[in-house]
């Protein structure tokens, strides 16, 4: 089942033609309207004149993470903002988000390709979604919501949490098709068990689950105990927000939508182009974008790419799952964590060399933060209220500037190894 | 009549309060009283010790997070009620106290209590009137 099948199945020649064309017209707007990329084109002597072919889109210069914080909040984008509809944010490495912003043309087009991915999940007239992402700035809750309103289902914007009401809702609106992240799947799918709910009754048959890793294995539980076909979801708000890749019912790999996004793969270290087939760090460039256009982005997701032909008939790229980060991202409870973002907090209360650690670990299907922090000299109290008012303090102050609620442990002194200068800064006991 | 107290932050893991003690112990410093104030995650130690000064530059030197405070020693008559007349004093000249920790001694029969309060100078003022015994320094760390 195909939402748009001229685009979704075109043959490659004319799909590389495609975004030829729309590459050329990315690079010109870019380097037209947005004096980031008009520099650092620049400086690389490449003017919108040398992007002949879709190669030479490889002699353009990366953009990461920084670049956009350099922007912030609105200098990244190539319009007016009286064309600005919306804003999106995810976190930063510090304290500032990442803003991105769209047209109206750009939520069309964000909810054409939210549309596609739902209906590679199933979803159809006559479904009933029930949207657990978060809404807000976070994209995923309304990327999720435009897609299934246009392909005609019902949509339940319950957002994340409130477990029992999540369960008392999908039970009585019938829910067809569960949005979320993987995580709060299982954990939603585990109380149910608890509450005596079986799953096999309800209408549930499908979930699109995203916004952070997942497995295999938890694809296995999630399809078993939800009795659901489990499909993996990806995307970022750099670049659009959920529905850059989406699972086919094939379930062997996402395809990327091509003819919005050119993808490459890189050895992070070098930043040379990886074949299909070889593991490294995904690259993306958005082909049509107004708002937030973007170029040779680096998601610091590591994956793979295949062209081989899919069974379900599309014919864009697949990648694999992503494997794992090229920084120190964490992804906790679907929110995008940097050690950095615990650092800054830290500063902001005095430390100049905090030594501190975040210990991710998974209790039952939840995502648990505990946050060590070595307790200096001139924190240190014999008043124990005094203490748990500095661990009251760091626990809300980080709540606020992370978007999750962390534990906070004071450790002692020089307790938290150090190898080599620089700091351990994570342990991540999640078995995923 | 100030007494310096040595307190001690300890995680909530097995062989710390050893630790500690072994590196007073090595250095030749005597505990004359101590008190652990536990939650958790964590633990503070308060020590009275014989020198007080090197026992906060060697706890220091071995890793720790210390602090030294003021508190105050006094002399209670081991007697029903003896406790009872110095709060009650404290309490009518509305002076807090953080929290408080007693010992024995061999030499006396009375029972010695440590203050943590954060008038020291007015603490020590209303005891005296009401007749009762501070301790200085040098008779605290000579026990």
């Amino acid at each position: 089942m195909y939402w748009d099948r001229e685009f979704e199945t075109m043959p490659r020649e004319k799909l590389r033609e495609l975004q030829l064309q729309r590459l050329k017209s990315t690079v010109e707007r870019v380097y037209g309207n947005v004096p980031f990329y008009r520099k650092v084109m620049d400086a690389k002597g490449i003017g919108p004149a040398d992007i002949r072919t879709l190669e030479d889109l490889r002699k353009l210069p990366f953009t990461v993470k920084q670049d956009l914080r350099d922007n912030y909040p609105f200098d990244m984008f190539a319009v007016p903002m009286e064309e600005v509809v919306r804003v999106h944010a995810s976190s930063g490495t510090t304290g500032k988000p990442t803003v991105v912003g769209y047209t109206k043309n750009d939520i069309r087009t964000w909810a054409q390709l939210m549309a596609r991915s739902l209906t590679m999940a199933g979803a159809t007239r006559g479904d009933v979604v029930q949207n657990a992402y978060g809404y807000g700035l976070f994209t995923g809750g309304m990327g999720v919501h435009y897609g299934a309103e246009l392909v005609g289902a019902t949509v339940i914007p319950i957002s994340g949490g409130n477990t029992d009401r999540q369960l008392m809702i999908m039970q009585d609106f019938g829910a067809t098709i569960l949005t979320c992240t993987p995580s709060y799947a299982l954990f939603l799918a585990e109380e149910g068990e608890n509450k005596g709910l079986d799953f096999k009754k309800l209408p549930l048959k499908a979930g699109v689950f995203g916004a952070e890793p997942w497995s295999e294995r938890m694809r296995q539980q999630l399809e078993a105990k939800l009795d659901i076909k489990a499909h993996d979801i990806y995307g970022l708000s750099e670049i659009i927000g959920p529905g850059v890749s989406m699972e086919c019912t094939a379930q062997q790999g996402m395809h990327i939508f091509e003819d919005h996004f050119l993808a490459e793969i890189i050895d992070p270290e070098t930043g040379d182009p990886l074949p299909f087939g070889r593991q490294g760090e995904l690259v993306i460039t958005s082909l049509t974008k107004e708002a937030f256009p973007i170029i040779r982005y680096r998601t610091r997701d590591i994956t793979m790419l295949t062209d081989e032909p899919c069974s379900c008939g599309r014919t864009h790229v697949r990648m694999r799952r992503v494997t794992g980060r090229t920084d120190d991202m964490l992804i906790i409870r679907g929110v995008n964590v940097f050690p950095s973002q615990v650092e800054s907090v830290l500063l902001e209360f005095g430390e100049t060399e905090p030594h501190y650690l975040l210990v991710v670990d998974r209790k039952g299907n939840l995502d648990e933060l505990e946050i060590w922090v070595e307790l200096s000299e001139k924190w240190f109290s014999d008043k124990v209220r005094q203490l748990e008012e500095i661990e009251y303090r760091l626990k809300s102050r980080i709540a606020s500037v992370l978007g999750i609620s962390a534990r906070i442990k004071l450790v002692e002194p020089r307790t938290i190894p150090r190898s080599e200068g620089k700091a351990k800064r994570v342990v991540d006991r999640r078995e995923i | 009549m100030r007494i310096k107290q040595i307190s001690v932050f300890l995680e909530n893991k097995s062989g710390r309060l050893a630790k500690v003690t072994r590196v007073l112990g090595d250095n030749g410093i005597n505990i004359r009283a101590l008190s652990i104030a536990d939650t958790t995650d964590f633990g503070i130690l308060r020590l009275i010790v014989n020198d007080p000064d090197r026992a906060y530059g060697v706890l220091k030197e071995s890793g720790f997070s210390v602090n030294a405070t003021d508190v105050i020693a006094v002399e209670i008559p081991d007697t029903p009620g003896g406790l009872a007349g110095a709060l009650e004093c404290l309490r009518e000249a509305n002076i807090n106290i953080e929290y408080l920790y007693a010992f024995l001694t061999r030499v006396s029969r009375a029972a010695l209590v440590v203050f943590r309060v954060e008038q020291i100078d007015e603490a020590v003022r209303v005891l005296r009137e009401k007749g009762v015994r501070i301790l200085d320094g040098a008779e605290v760390y000579n026990l």
